[in-house]
């Protein structure tokens, strides 16, 4: 099994005060380049672990993960994070939130008049444009999380990794950000893995879901291939029978295979 | 929305007018920041002045102040050699201290504090050390820094580096500690240098800690200049309270005070103008 990114065999074991505890086990998956792959799973089972293995904020115990023919072993720009609380620099405006992320990736590579066009399209392709000098904290929630999208696509990385980027966001303004990355993935045809816990937003935005078992021990349970076509139409779902099929094999993967009392 | 139509309605005559009322608005502003003050301050005067003006009163009232020291109050610049100098060079000659002083214990309390706050080692090795030192009472150190320096003005100066450095020491290892593991993350995956991350997250992430720790320590140095000099002598405003003592003039160590307290003041306020300004936001 060899893709543009592969996990294979990924463990993961914690040390706690109330001894070991194994996250994840036996975690294999390759993803093709250009692909878009939701993880979807109970809350606590193991997603957030296994996307900072990938970024390699975190070390796998067992297992090794590979891009591009390369091991991953530490973070680095061609694995850009959007982090679920946008983890903007609040005293950096948003284009000093993308600037510090260009110019430390093609500092020498680019002059600094292309690093502001950059920095400029890049917050363009999210919509930012409007509200370069804003703060974070002068934004609204929606916005930072397109600044945190905008700065890691600043950053042309091989795979972009977001860990429920949209969930603290309104049904509204999560459509509209949704809309927004699939319209940047159609143009950049980039490759990305995002956990969520919306099936319809990995249905919509998805070229396979991957649904995980519940923890300790998680592991990837079964994977939904998504069949439409791209570019979709939010609306046009409504009446697919594609649409319908996934939704109903995600939704029983979770709420009869694998329910969770909460 | 109707609140746009109706100012988008208003007759061109009123504008004026408004533009009047705002101004009004400003010195209504200004003057509840000023009046009350004021009248405070009117009202204690006058109280001191009841109370210090019968017969057989220990202190001078305020008239017998002001009179007394008339000449220190209007001729601040005078200067007849050794300690007999005007007040703005006793003062001067404080400051200058509290400064060189102030400035060391600001950059090894913020070195220091960096250092503890990054590395838990670092950390569980000195702070106990911190800990127990800090609760030392400023001038308990002068015995040993003039035995140390055998000369009185860096022996001032050293016990206002001692006596600043702690609360700077210990809020920019607050500062540090509670940066969120979300900037660390940010700056990993940028693959930032130590340097870079020093100066780009570290820095304008505990700013305001480091200025909280600077305000504290600049008026504890205040605080410490004016007992230390008492002791060690020479011109500085500490020691010329010390000097009025011994001459029993009550009036000019009242007047010394005065100037004391609204120095005081403007450090605090200055230290906490450079933190707004650096911080970008209020601390
Ligand atoms: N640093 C850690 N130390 C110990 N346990 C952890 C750590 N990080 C995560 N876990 C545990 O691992 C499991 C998976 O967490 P996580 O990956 O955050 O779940 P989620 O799927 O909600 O993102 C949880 O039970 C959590 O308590
Ligand atoms: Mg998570």
């Amino acid at each position: 099994m060899r893709g543009y990114l592969t996990i294979e065999q990924v463990g993961k074991t914690f040390d706690t005060q109330s001894g070991k505890f194994t996250a994840l086990s036996n975690v294999s998956l390759a993803i093709e380049k250009g692909e878009f792959v939701t993880i979807i799973g109970h809350s606590g089972c193991g997603k957030s672990t296994l996307l900072n293995i990938v970024a390699g904020l975190s070390r796998a115990t067992t297992g090794a993960v590979l891009l591009d023919g390369v091991s991953v072993d530490e973070p680095g720009p061609d694995r850009a994070v959007v982090f679920q609380n946008h983890s903007l620099l609040p005293w950096l405006s948003a284009y000093a939130n993308v600037r510090l992320a260009v110019d430390k990736v093609f500092g020498k590579t680019k002059s600094s008049a292309e690093r502001d066009e950059w920095t400029k399209h890049n917050l363009d392709l999210v919509h930012m444009n409007h509200a370069l000098h804003k703060k974070p904290d002068e934004l609204s929630g929606g916005m930072r999380q397109r600044v945190g999208i905008a700065r890691a696509l600043a950053m042309q990385p091989k795979i972009l990794l977001l860990d429920e980027p949209f969930g603290a966001l309104d049904a509204l303004t999560r459509a509209h950000l949704q809309d927004t990355v699939m319209e940047i993935h159609q143009a950049t045809k980039s490759t990305a893995i995002m956990i969520t816990h919306d099936v319809d937003e990995a249905v919509l935005l998805s070229n396979r879901i991957v649904m995980m078992t519940n923890g300790p021990a998680a592991t990837i349970g079964d994977i939904c291939q998504v069949g439409l076509d791209r570019p979709r139409r939010r609306l046009e779902m409504a009446d697919s029978l594609e649409y319908a099929r996934c939704r109903k094999q995600v939704l029983q993967f979770l709420y009869e295979r694998h329910a969770k009392a909460a | 929305m109707t609140m746009t139509m109706g100012e988008a309605a208003k007759p061109a005559r009123l504008r004026p007018w408004l533009a009047g009322l705002r101004l009004q608005d400003k010195a209504r502003d200004c003057a509840l920041l000023v009046v009350p003050p004021l009248i405070t301050i009117g009202l204690l005067l006058l109280l001191w002045q009841m109370l210090c003006s019968q017969p057989g009163a220990s202190l001078p009232p305020p008239s017998k102040v002001i009179k007394d020291t008339w000449q220190l109050i209007s001729d601040p610049f005078f200067d007849n050699g050794g300690t007999d100098v005007g007040l703005f060079w006793q003062i001067l000659a404080s400051l200058k201290r509290v400064c060189i002083g102030f400035s060391l214990a600001a950059v090894c309390g913020v070195a220091l504090g960096v250092l503890i706050g990054q590395s838990s080692f670092a950390y569980r090795g000195l702070d106990p050390i911190f800990q127990v030192l800090r609760t030392v009472p400023p001038l308990a150190w002068l015995p040993i820094s003039l035995a140390a320096f055998k000369d009185s003005n860096p022996s001032a100066i050293f016990v206002i580096f001692i006596t600043a450095i702690w609360p700077v020491i210990l809020n920019t290892a607050v500062g540090v500690r509670q940066i969120p593991e979300d900037y660390r993350n940010v700056a990993r995956v940028l693959r930032l240098n130590g340097w870079e991350y020093f100066f780009k997250i570290m820095l304008p992430a505990s700013v305001p800690y480091m200025f909280t720790g600077l305000r504290i320590g600049v008026g504890l140095s205040w605080l410490a200049i004016v007992a230390a000099e008492m002791l060690v002598g020479g011109v500085g405003i500490g020691f010329f309270i010390w000097d009025g003592w011994n001459s029993s003039l009550l009036s000019e160590i009242i007047l010394a005070l005065i100037y004391v307290g609204i120095i005081g003041f403007l450090l605090d306020r200055i230290i906490g103008f450079f933190g707004r300004l650096i911080a970008g936001r209020p601390i």
